[in-house]
């Protein structure tokens, strides 16, 4: 048989990895045709919200709910009592605390969940909120860490013994009644002694502040309980379905096959909904109660007040260095402020997620970190907003410490990076603090940064701007933002990474269908990243049958391997390898089935593009779509029919992608008012699957850490009130405030996953805040400062710039 | 609560009558009542622009808005843009330029902009990001907006022109 087409057309028609695809999403997204959970109506489905606490800290002295129960529409208002029987009144958290469903006597921070209101629907909820009558005790209210670690005021009551000692916590020892664990990293003396002994050391407080994932979608779920069947069906936005089965049958004593989980089309995450949160839990026994499906979602409040902030670090770092510049040791100490419960989202070995790739992209051979965990009267949380576990956190610490040093050492912050970066021959590297990086090529990166951005240029007009600004001639200073970032992502080898003790493996299944087009279920769940385009394309490669002819289905428990979900980049490092995988397991089979019918060996045939050809025989070749139809209607001796398989991926390592980031910002003394003229993003992922869906994925990684660097910040008063409930207060930023961003790329493939991919999602979110932070800051390096507290909005940019004197 | 009022409005070109309270604000009528789930919520203060739909000849931010200040309105939501049939040049920019994500913002965003390309058929960019600035995405970064709409403005005029 002769081809009509040629290989490279051959190649193009199967849209496989390296080509910018256009996502299949889009068709039903555009028409207002997506389907979320808010867009979920069932027959006779009633609507759940929460009375809330206004208090941060308060015992509960009585709930009536008689006049709440006389609304019209209003069927059931349940407490902290109703659930109590059931042992539902507390919950697991992922971080080894637990959690009140709802309030059990007290309430430890503003909007934590009190009563749930079951109604007709939300009009009916809300009047029934407004009747429920609570009758608090005010209690003093800690919302600072380091007040709440020296204060006699207890806030977890549970958590301290009769004879007032204090029990070990999930995590070992704890040292106060508001201290949840202290957790470190690396080699305390020797690291001391580095510092103590060194001939430059810089040091730096900073805080980072608290903020909030603030998906466009709210967190939400329908129950139903089918009593008939003894099955619940649970629709939500979860980024781990499976994860949320498991945990529900844990807590609620449903057998794990009776209940069936569904992540439908969800309306961004970014970490906001990894969690189990009451509503969840609210949701499943109100079905219960009333034998009706119940709907709850949130609101926009709600979901700023209560569900999963993210950051609230307060950091101290020393470096150390020779007057060359080179690192020689770092210390980083953390007081981590979690709130009034613990429910953090890192695998279980992690109570401070990854903070420990603290030191950054440099070889730095002494290090040592320590994170203490502190209960405030602040909302519990602490996800990974837009990152791998705490990693936004570490490589701003490490990318503020090098700037600092830079300052102390009157060195250019750019060539500082240079000399310390971990060298291209120095992968696979062990750092000092644990992590092995398996692959880098850092001063190559730097380079195409600098050079693309005409670094030096860049400085001379900087020195310009200050000797104008000096003499008066202009208001305007001009700032160079850099950063230099690692990611660690793919969580990850079940050896070290479990989330509840579930290992953090992911999964695909793969069913070829007769006439050569297939489906494939995974474990993961998209929540914009473009999935059902990019798995697609991988396994277009790896099978030879067009992306056009593949599904890919995710987010239904009943249908989809098991798997631990979607949050910190780990969907194309670990679902993406096992996609990866079962294809190639496809492959195998049909070599088998290809041999059979060109009547060869198995070995005498090999696989190109969308066939297998006979060694030395071009012409002699059956496609994947013939052995696709021959594995259904052909019996082939000693081959069962079918073609099919699935895959069980547990990643050797972590994968490391890298990049390079330069922000040019002029900012107005007098107004505090940034412009961000240029940014340039390079960024490192290994091998690249969809450059259109990478490209989309780092503007608005970038624009989100815009939002974090320059404004976006979740604050409380002293008494506890959350200040920014609210998109008036809480800053997103719109087309009016984003710049056109100008990225780049370099490859260098992850060695040990099988395409080579590492993940791209988060690291503009983990690059882009130090390098917003760094380009306020160095505007006002020439004027004295070395560190300022991020959120830079305007009236802190004008803050600093009045510390500063510069506006005498 | 029960003094329910009449209320006769049009949505897609269909006339729909009920009754409702006064209290029953625009989004939930058109979501709840209508089951036209297009238009989404995403902060329920004017903030966010999920919940844009055109009424009248004006964006407007649904649930903002009560169903009975809608009386006699025309209102058209994403679901009356366009459909498989007969996509709307903006529908197929936001797809042939990556232009969404997760897609929440999506119908308020392409709803908005054909508004704002009606207004202003030829918008530079500072004008589209101005004239989009309504409308919060959480996934993009705009900058496939932006391109999106540059590329629905282009084809809009170019169809135009020959039609002429
Ligand atoms: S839901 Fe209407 S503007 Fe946000
Ligand atoms: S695409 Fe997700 S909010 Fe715009």
């Amino acid at each position: 048989m002769k081809d009509e087409i040629t290989r490279e057309e051959r190649v193009d028609n199967l849209k496989g990895m390296g080509c910018s695809r256009k996502r299949v999403e889009d068709a039903r997204f555009t028409q207002g045709k997506g389907n979320y959970v808010d867009d979920l109506k069932l027959d006779g489905m009633l609507f759940g919200d929460f009375v809330r606490s206004p208090y941060a800290h308060a015992r509960i002295k009585n709930i009536d709910t008689a006049a709440a129960l006389e609304v019209p529409g209003v069927l059931a208002v349940l407490t902290a009592k109703d659930l109590e029987p059931l042992g539902l009144h507390w919950m697991p958290t992922l971080a080894g605390d637990k959690q009140m469903v709802l309030a059990d006597g007290k309430v430890l921070f503003q909007g934590q969940e009190v009563a749930f209101v079951v109604a007709e629907d939300r009009y009916a909820a809300a009047d029934g909120i407004e009747l429920v009558e609570v009758e608090y005790e005010e209690l003093p209210v800690i919302v600072n860490p380091f007040e709440a670690l020296q204060s006699d005021v207890v806030l977890r009551e549970d958590l301290v013994a009769e004879d007032g000692s204090i029990p070990d916590g999930a995590h070992g020892p704890r040292k106060h009644p508001n201290h949840i664990f202290t957790w470190d990293a690396g080699d305390k003396a020797p690291t001391e002694e580095v510092i103590a002994s060194a001939e430059v050391v810089a040091e730096e407080t900073m805080y980072y502040h608290r903020t909030h994932p603030c998906p466009l979608e709210t967190c939400g779920c329908v129950a139903s309980m089918d009593k008939v069947n003894g099955k619940l069906t649970l629709w939500g936005t979860f980024q781990a379905p499976h994860a949320i089965r498991t945990v529900v049958s844990l807590i609620s004593g449903i057998e794990e096959h009776n209940i069936r989980v569904i992540s439908p089309d969800i309306g961004g995450g970014f970490g906001n909904k990894v969690g189990a949160y009451p509503g969840y839990v609210c949701s499943v026994v109100a079905s219960i109660v009333t034998g009706k499906p119940v709907k709850w979602i949130e609101d926009r409040m709600d979901n700023l007040m209560t569900t999963a902030f993210a950051r609230d670090y307060h950091m101290t770092g020393k470096i150390a260095a020779t007057p060359e510049g080179k690192i020689t040791g770092l210390h980083c100490h953390v007081t981590a402020d979690h709130g009034g419960f613990d429910a953090c989202a890192d695998p279980t070995k992690f109570p401070a997620g990854f903070m420990n790739i603290c030191t950054g992209s440099y070889d730095i051979p002494t290090a040592y970190l320590e994170v203490d965990g502190v209960y405030t009267n602040k909302a519990p949380g602490g996800v990974s907003y837009r990152c791998s576990f705490r990693v936004t956190e570490a490589v701003y610490f490490i990318e503020r410490m090098i700037e600092v040093l830079a300052i102390k050492l009157d060195m250019d912050a750019a060539e500082l990076r240079r000399i310390n970066f971990i060298k291209k021959e120095q992968f696979p590297y062990t750092a000092a603090l644990g992590w092995e990086y398996d692959s880098g090529d850092y001063h190559t990166a730097w380079d195409k940064a600098l050079k693309a951005v005409d670094y030096e240029g860049l400085r001379a007009e900087q020195a310009q701007r200050v000797a104008d600004f000096k003499a008066g001639k202009t208001r305007k200073l001009m700032g160079i933002g850099l950063s230099f970032f690692t990611e660690i992502v793919g969580a990850g080898p079940v050896k070290n990474c479990d989330i509840l003790g579930l290992g953090m493996f992911d999964s695909c299944e793969i069913r070829i269908h007769p006439t050569g087009s297939a489906i494939a279920r995974l474990g993961t769940i998209s929540q914009g990243q473009g999935h059902a385009t990019t798995f697609a394309q991988i396994l277009a490669s790896e099978i030879g049958l067009p992306a056009d002819s593949i599904t890919i289905e995710e987010g239904d428990t009943d249908t989809a391997p098991y798997g631990l979900g979607t949050y910190g980049s780990r969907s194309t490092p670990v679902a993406g390898a096992a996609t990866a995988m079962a294809g190639r397991k496809i492959r195998a089979k049909a070599q088998m089935i290809a041999a059979y019918l060109l009547e060869v060996h198995d070995n005498d045939v090999e696989f190109d593009v969308d066939r297998f050809v006979v060694k030395g025989a071009p012409e002699k070749f059956k496609t994947m779509k013939e052995i696709a139809f021959a594995a259904y209607n052909q019996a082939i001796p000693g081959i069962e029919p079918g073609l099919e398989a699935v895959s069980y991926y547990d990643p050797p390592n972590m994968t490391y992608p890298f990049g390079a980031y330069v922000c040019v910002m002029d900012i107005d003394v007098d107004t505090g008012v940034p412009d961000i003229r240029r940014f340039y993003a390079l960024d490192d992922c290994g091998t690249r699957i969809n450059p259109m869906i990478i490209e989309g994925q780092v503007h608005g990684g970038l624009t989100e850490a815009l939002a974090v660097a320059l404004g976006q910040e979740i604050a409380y008063d002293d008494m506890g009130n959350c200040k920014t409930g609210t998109l008036m207060d809480f800053f997103l930023p719109t087309a009016w405030e984003v710049p056109n961003y100008e990225t780049d790329y370099t490859v260098t493939p992850s060695p040990h996953h099988p395409i080579g991919a590492k993940g791209v999602g988060e690291s503009p979110h983990v690059g882009g805040v130090p390098c917003f932070s760094n380009a306020v800051q160095d505007a006002f390096r020439p004027f004295g400062n070395t560190h300022t507290n991020m959120p830079h909005d305007h009236w802190r940019i004008w803050k600093t710039a009045n510390d500063l004197g510069l506006h005498d | 609560m029960s003094n329910k009022k009449h209320i006769t409005l049009s949505v897609n070109g269909k006339t729909e009558e009920f009754l409702a309270e006064p209290r029953e604000l625009l989004i939930y009528t058109l979501r709840e009542r209508l089951n036209i789930t297009g238009p989404h919520i995403g902060c329920e203060t004017s903030h966010c622009g999920a919940c844009t739909v055109t009424i009248d000849g004006k964006s407007v931010k649904s649930c903002t808005m009560f169903a009975v200040q809608a009386e006699g309105a025309e209102i058209t939501t994403i679901e009356g843009i366009g459909g498989p049939d007969d996509l709307h040049p903006l529908q197929e920019a936001f797809k042939e330029h990556h232009g969404l994500q997760c897609g929440y913002c999506t119908p308020g965003m392409i709803t908005r902009a054909t508004k704002l390309l009606e207004e202003n058929p030829n918008p530079t960019e500072e004008e589209i990001r101005f004239g989009m600035a309504g409308n919060i995405c959480r996934c993009t970064g705009y900058q496939n907006i932006v391109k999106s709409i540059q590329a629905a403005a282009t084809e809009m005029n170019a169809a135009k022109e020959a039609a002429e």
